[in-house]
C-alpha cells in the first residue's frame, strides 16, 4: 500500500500486451492490410490505362501512310497488325477488336489514299470512338492546306487535378478496413478473453473495467492507424494517390480514421456480446459489415446505385466516412468542411454505444 | 499458532444462487503465515467461497474481513494484496511468459523483473515461450509466479495440482512451502489427502456448503483413531507413490 495504485499504467500495460497478440493474430493482419491491399493492386494497375480501341490492319493493306502514320500517334487507338483474315473476322465477331482497316493508294490519282472500315456490332461503343476519332482525322488530313472559309475551331484543355481511379477506391477500402478491424477484432477479442476466462483472472487484479475497454481500444485504434498509413503510402509511391496537403492531408484521414474506428468498435462490442459462441461472431459481423461493404461506396459511387437503393446507402455510417475521406484527400477539405458527416458518424457511435452498454457482457 | 493473528475471517458466509444454495453459514478463520486447507468433495462449495473472499464474486449474506478490509467496501485493497491462482484460468493469447509478466505488472501497479519472477519459480527456460506450449506442471507453475508479482501477503490457490503428475506434484509443494517460509499466508483447496496432509497447517472440511470438520491434520486423524477407527490394511512404510518416485527419479524434469 506504498503508493497509489495507478490506472494509466495498467491501461497501457494492456494496450501494450494488446498490440503485440494483434501484431501477432494472422486474422487481423489478413483483414486490416492484406485485403484493402490487394484491391487496392489490383484496381490501382486497372484504373491506369482509361479507354481502349483495338483496330486491327488488315492483311496487304498499306502501312506506310498519313493515316497509318496518325493513327499511330493517337493514345486511344490500340493498333493490332500481323493478324490473319480469318484471325481478324473471328476477334471482330466476339468484339475483341472493335473494327478493321483496310487503306489502299488509290490508282486513279485522288484522293491519294482509300481507307476502307469494317465495324463490328459486337462492340459498338467503341466503334463508335472509333468513328469519331477517324472522322476528326480525315477532316485535320483532308483540309491541312485549306484555309478555313466559314469558321476556325480552336481547342483548349484547362489543366485539372487528375483524378485517379486510385482516388476513388483507396479512401473506400481504407474505410472497409477500418470496418472490419473494427466490428470483427474488437467482437473476437472481448468475446475469446471472456471465454478463456482471461478477463476472469484481469478481475483478481486491481486493473478497473475501463482500463480493459481502453486498453484494448487504443491497441486496436494504434494497429488500425499503422495500417491505415501503410495503405496510404503505398497509395500515394506507388499509384499515385492525390494526397493535397500532404502530411496535413494525411493527419485529416487520420483523425476521421479514429472516428470512424471509434464507431465500429461500438459494433464489435455489441456482437462479443450477442454471440452465443465463437462460431456465430463471423456471421453476425458479416451481417454489419457485408452491406456497408456493397453500399457505402467502397467500390461505385452510391450515385451509380438505383433510386430506392440510395436512401440506404446514405444511412450507413461506412458511406459518410468514405464520403469524408475522398473529401479530404481529393478536394483537400478541413475537418470542419466534412462536419456534416463526422456529426453523422458521432450520432451513430452514441446509438451503437447506447446498445453496447446494454448488451456487453464481462463473464 | 498465535490465535489472534486472523488474516481472514469469514463469519456465516451465505451464498444462493437461484434455485440452489451452495454455501450456507461459513465461518472460519485462516492465521497469519500458515498453509489453510480447504478440503471437499467437488460441488461442495470451495471454489465459491474462495471466488468471494477474492472478491470475484458476489456473497449473499455474511461477514469477511481480510487483512482488516472487508469484501464489501474495499474490494480494490484486498486484490492489491491477495495473489489469486484460478482453477480456470486464460492468460492472453499470443504472448511469451515475459510479456504476461509485464503486463500482470503494469495491471498490479508494480516494477519487477519477469526473468526473476519466472526464475521463482523455476521457468526461465521458458521465458520465450507461450502459455500454452507448457506442460501441465509448467502452467501451474507460472500460474503461481503471476500470484507472486505483487508480493500480496496472502495466495489463494485453488486445485494447483490437479492433473499433475507426482513430480510435478511434489515439485509444487516444495515451491507452495518455499513460498510459505518467504512470510506469504496461503489457502489451497485440494481433492488429494496425501497433499492436505504433507502441505496444510490446518485444514477445513467442507460439504454441501457447511464446514463439517476444521482442524490440523495431526488432530483430525488422532480423533479418529482415538474412536476406534482402524485401517482394514496395515499400512507399509512406503506405498506405490513412493515408489514411483524412486524408479523415476525425483529431481526437476523438463517436461513436468
Amino acid at each position: 500500500m506504498s503508493k497509489p495504485y495507478n490506472n494509466t499504467k495498467a491501461t497501457l500495460a494492456l494496450a501494450k500486451a494488446s498490440f503485440r497478440s494483434i501484431m501477432r493474430s494472422p486474422s487481423a493482419v489478413v483483414f486490416t492490410l492484406a485485403f484493402p491491399l490487394i484491391f487496392i493492386l489490383v484496381f490501382g494497375f486497372l484504373g491506369g490505362g482509361g479507354v481502349k480501341v483495338d483496330l486491327a490492319i488488315a492483311p496487304g493493306s498499306d502501312l506506310q501512310n498519313p493515316i497509318i502514320n496518325a493513327l499511330e500517334q493517337i493514345n486511344v487507338i490500340h493498333i493490332i497488325e500481323d493478324k490473319e483474315a480469318d484471325e481478324i473476322k473471328t476477334e471482330l465477331e466476339k468484339g475483341h477488336v472493335a473494327a478493321v482497316i483496310n487503306v489502299q493508294k488509290n490508282a486513279t490519282g485522288t484522293p491519294a489514299y482509300l481507307a476502307n472500315v469494317q465495324y463490328t456490332s459486337a462492340s459498338i461503343d467503341k466503334g463508335s470512338i472509333l468513328k469519331s476519332v477517324l472522322t476528326n482525322l480525315m477532316y485535320t488530313l483532308n483540309s491541312k492546306d485549306i484555309k478555313p472559309t466559314i469558321a476556325q475551331l480552336n481547342e483548349s484543355t484547362v489543366q485539372g487535378r487528375i483524378y485517379r481511379t486510385i482516388d476513388f477506391i483507396l479512401p473506400g477500402q481504407l474505410g472497409f478496413s477500418l470496418l472490419s478491424t473494427g466490428v470483427f477484432g474488437t467482437a473476437f477479442v472481448f468475446f475469446s478473453l471472456r471465454q478463456t476466462l482471461v478477463i476472469k483472472r484481469f478481475f483478481a487484479t486491481p486493473v478497473s473495467r475501463a482500463s480493459i475497454v481502453f486498453g484494448e481500444g487504443i491497441a486496436r485504434i494504434g494497429f488500425a492507424l499503422c495500417g491505415a498509413v501503410f495503405i496510404i503510402l503505398i497509395g500515394h509511391f506507388f499509384f499515385h494517390f492525390t494526397l493535397i496537403h500532404g502530411v496535413v492531408t494525411v493527419l485529416n484521414m487520420l483523425l476521421l480514421a479514429i472516428i470512424g474506428l471509434v464507431v465500429f468498435m461500438g459494433f464489435g462490442f455489441i456482437v462479443s456480446g450477442i454471440a452465443k459462441s465463437e462460431s456465430t461472431i463471423p456471421p453476425i459481423s458479416n451481417i454489419i459489415t457485408l452491406p456497408q461493404f456493397l453500399l457505402s461506396g467502397t467500390f461505385f459511387s452510391i450515385d451509380a446505385f438505383p433510386s430506392w437503393l440510395q436512401p440506404i446507402s446514405r444511412a450507413l455510417p461506412l458511406t459518410y466516412l468514405n464520403d469524408a475521406m475522398r473529401k479530404v484527400a481529393f478536394e483537400g477539405a478541413g475537418l470542419w468542411d466534412v462536419k456534416h458527416q463526422i456529426l453523422i458518424m458521432a450520432i451513430w457511435g452514441i446509438g451503437v454505444y447506447i446498445v453496447a452498454v446494454k448488451v456487453f457482457k464481462w463473464e | 499458532m498465535d490465535k489472534t493473528n486472523a488474516i481472514i475471517s469469514v463469519k456465516n458466509l451465505v451464498k444462493k444462487y437461484d434455485d440452489f444454495t451452495a454455501v450456507q453459514g461459513i465461518s472460519f478463520e485462516v492465521y497469519q503465515n500458515e498453509i489453510f486447507g480447504l478440503l471437499g468433495p467437488n460441488g461442495a462449495g470451495k471454489t465459491t467461497t474462495l471466488e468471494i473472499i477474492e472478491t470475484l464474486r458476489e456473497k449473499t449474506s455474511g461477514e469477511i474481513i481480510v487483512d482488516g478490509y472487508s469484501v464489501d467496501k474495499d474490494a480494490s485493497k484486498i486484490k492489491r494484496i491477495i495473489g489469486v491462482q484460478l482453477q480456470a484460468a486464460g492468460y492472453y493469447p499470443n504472448l511469451n511468459l515475459v510479456e504476461l509478466m509485464e503486463l500482470f505488472a503494469g495491471l498490479y501497479g508494480v516494477d519487477v523483473k519477469p526473468m526473476e519472477m519466472l526464475e521463482k519459480v523455476n521457468l526461465q527456460d521458458k521465458a520465450k515461450a507461450k502459455y500454452k506450449a507448457l506442460s501441465g506442471g509448467q502452467k501451474q507453475r507460472f500460474s503461481i509466479a503471476t500470484t507472486l508479482i505483487n508480493s500480496p501477503k496472502i495466495i489463494f490457490l485453488d486445485e494447483p495440482t490437479t492433473g499433475l503428475d507426482p513430480q510435478a506434484r511434489r515439485n509444487l509443494w516444495d515451491l507452495i512451502i518455499d513460498i510459505r517460509n518467504n512470510g506469504t499466508t496461503v489457502v489451497i483447496t485440494t481433492h488429494y489427502m496425501d497433499e492436505a496432509e504433507q502441505l496444510c497447517d490446518r485444514v477445513a472440511f467442507v460439504e454441501r456448503g457447511e464446514i463439517i470438520a476444521l482442524d490440523t491434520p495431526d488432530n483430525l486423524i488422532d480423533n479418529l483413531i482415538n474412536s476406534g477407527f482402524e485401517r482394514q490394511k496395515e499400512v507399509k512404510k512406503a506405498n506405490l507413490e513412493d515408489v514411483f518416485i524412486n524408479l523415476t527419479g525425483k529431481e526437476w524434469r523438463e517436461d513436468n
